[in-house]
């Protein structure tokens, strides 16, 4: 199966990781992401008010140019944006109006493509029970805590990823790679986000806690699908530390086709 | 309400399209915000202070900018009130006046060390500047 691609600009960089080992591993499992032709930058954040019209412009242009109605994305912020613009296009006249005639497109987004996550593709069309079987390092004794963080989950009406309060979809591939999942309560809390650069010690309180429940559970790694996540996590914690990794490196290695090793 | 006192409310709940009348002011928003204790205005101020028509306050408050988005708040509301909506279109009504940005692309160049992913400089550039 091939599947059109949403990269987002950090996976073309410091989260290079995250992306290549996408790619390979989703390779091994029989499907082919294929890299919109020309894509251009998100935003990163979703504009929350409805007269946001230019900011949410590359989104749709992403939407618009998917195959066969549906889109893949990858890194969090990438899904959290374009999912809600989404959203946004079937619920929003005025947005679908003024957008149409800025973009003025040969033929106007339908509104009809499917925005999934990598973590939506395995569960709902792969399905955990046959990643379980062809995984060929099975992860045995590792104990591993995901970190969710917000833009996956929230708001649960839009992004309809899992459960907001209680999520498992993460956990559930953990134990697929023949590893041990642990649950902690900060695992859906904010680790920061952008405030990291306004005030570090406002991030640095958001990952200690974060990580300190995760240790306090008996997590001893965790892992993620967003790249400023990951850079919280490593970089403004201040007490306890755990190694993070990106999700698809996790799934690449228990696959056995690891980048770079 | 003074004409302008009128002319910013209108324009925080439009653009928010957030209506303060449907809070109970239960506080589950500042319960569960995060950057609860770095905010002078509390997410559920917020939301008292724009029906009240004091925008120009939560505009000139460092709070705005300590906000991460986090949609706690919004989903979490018993009421559906999402006053982290509230707290975007105030900012984005101070950032957009002439000479307003928070920070400039300099600023955050200038802050950013050589592990901080693009997507916390695109987020960054976004909120903070227009
Ligand atoms: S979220 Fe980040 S990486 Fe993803 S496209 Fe947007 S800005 Fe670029
Ligand atoms: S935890 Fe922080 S960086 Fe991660 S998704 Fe939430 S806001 Fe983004
Ligand atoms: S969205 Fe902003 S105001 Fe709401 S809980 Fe998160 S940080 Fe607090
Ligand atoms: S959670 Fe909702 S109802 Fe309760 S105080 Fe906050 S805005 Fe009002």
């Amino acid at each position: 199966m091939i599947y059109s691609y949403y990269p987002g600009c950090t996976l073309k960089d410091r989260a290079k990781q995250l992306d290549l080992n996408a790619r390979t591993a989703l390779k091994a499992m029989g499907i082919e992401l294929k890299e919109l032709d020309a894509w251009q930058c998100c935003g990163a954040v979703y504009p929350q008010t409805s007269d946001e019209i230019a900011s949410r412009l590359s989104a749709v242009r992403a939407l618009s140019d998917a195959e066969n109605g549906k889109l893949i994305t990858l890194c969090s912020a990438c899904h959290h944006v374009i999912k809600r613009t989404n959203y946004d296009w079937l619920k929003d006249e005025n947005f679908r109006t003024k957008a149409t005639n800025y973009l003025k497109p040969e033929v106007p987004y339908d509104g009809s493509t499917q925005v999934i996550h990598v973590l939506e593709l395995i569960r709902d069309e792969i399905g955990f029970e046959n990643l379980k079987k062809m995984v060929v390092n099975p992860l045995t004794g590792r104990k591993i805590g995901a970190f969710y963080g917000c833009m996956v989950l929230r708001p649960g009406k839009t992004l309809a990823f899992d459960d907001p309060e209680n999520p498992t979809i993460i956990e559930q591939f953990i134990e697929a790679l023949g590893a041990t999942a642990v649950t902690y309560p900060y695992r859906n809390e904010c680790c920061g986000a952008y405030v990291a650069l306004e005030d570090k010690s406002a991030a640095e309180t958001q990952v200690d806690r974060a990580l300190n429940s995760a240790v306090k559970a008996g997590c001893e790694e965790l892992i993620t699908a967003c790249p400023l996540c990951l850079y919280n996590l490593v970089h403004n914690a201040t007490a306890n530390k755990l190694p993070v990794k990106y999700f698809t490196e996790l799934l690449a290695e228990a696959l056995g086709v690891k980048e770079g090793e | 309400m003074n004409n302008r006192v009128k002319t910013l409310t209108e324009t925080a709940l439009l653009i928010s399209g957030v209506n303060p009348k449907k809070c109970m002011k239960c506080g589950k928003c500042s319960g569960t915000c995060p950057s609860y204790d770095k905010m002078e205005y509390h997410p559920h101020q917020f939301v008292s202070m724009v029906e009240k028509g004091q925008i120009e306050k939560l505009m000139n408050s460092a709070s705005i900018y300590y906000c991460l988005s986090c949609m706690a708040c919004v989903e979490r509301c018993p009421r559906g009130v999402e006053p982290g909506k509230l707290v975007e279109a105030v900012r984005l009504m101070k950032i957009r006046q002439q000479d307003a940005n928070h920070k400039n692309g300099n600023d955050i160049a200038r802050i950013a060390d050589e592990n901080v992913p693009q997507q916390l400089l695109m987020a960054a550039m976004r909120k903070y500047r227009k």
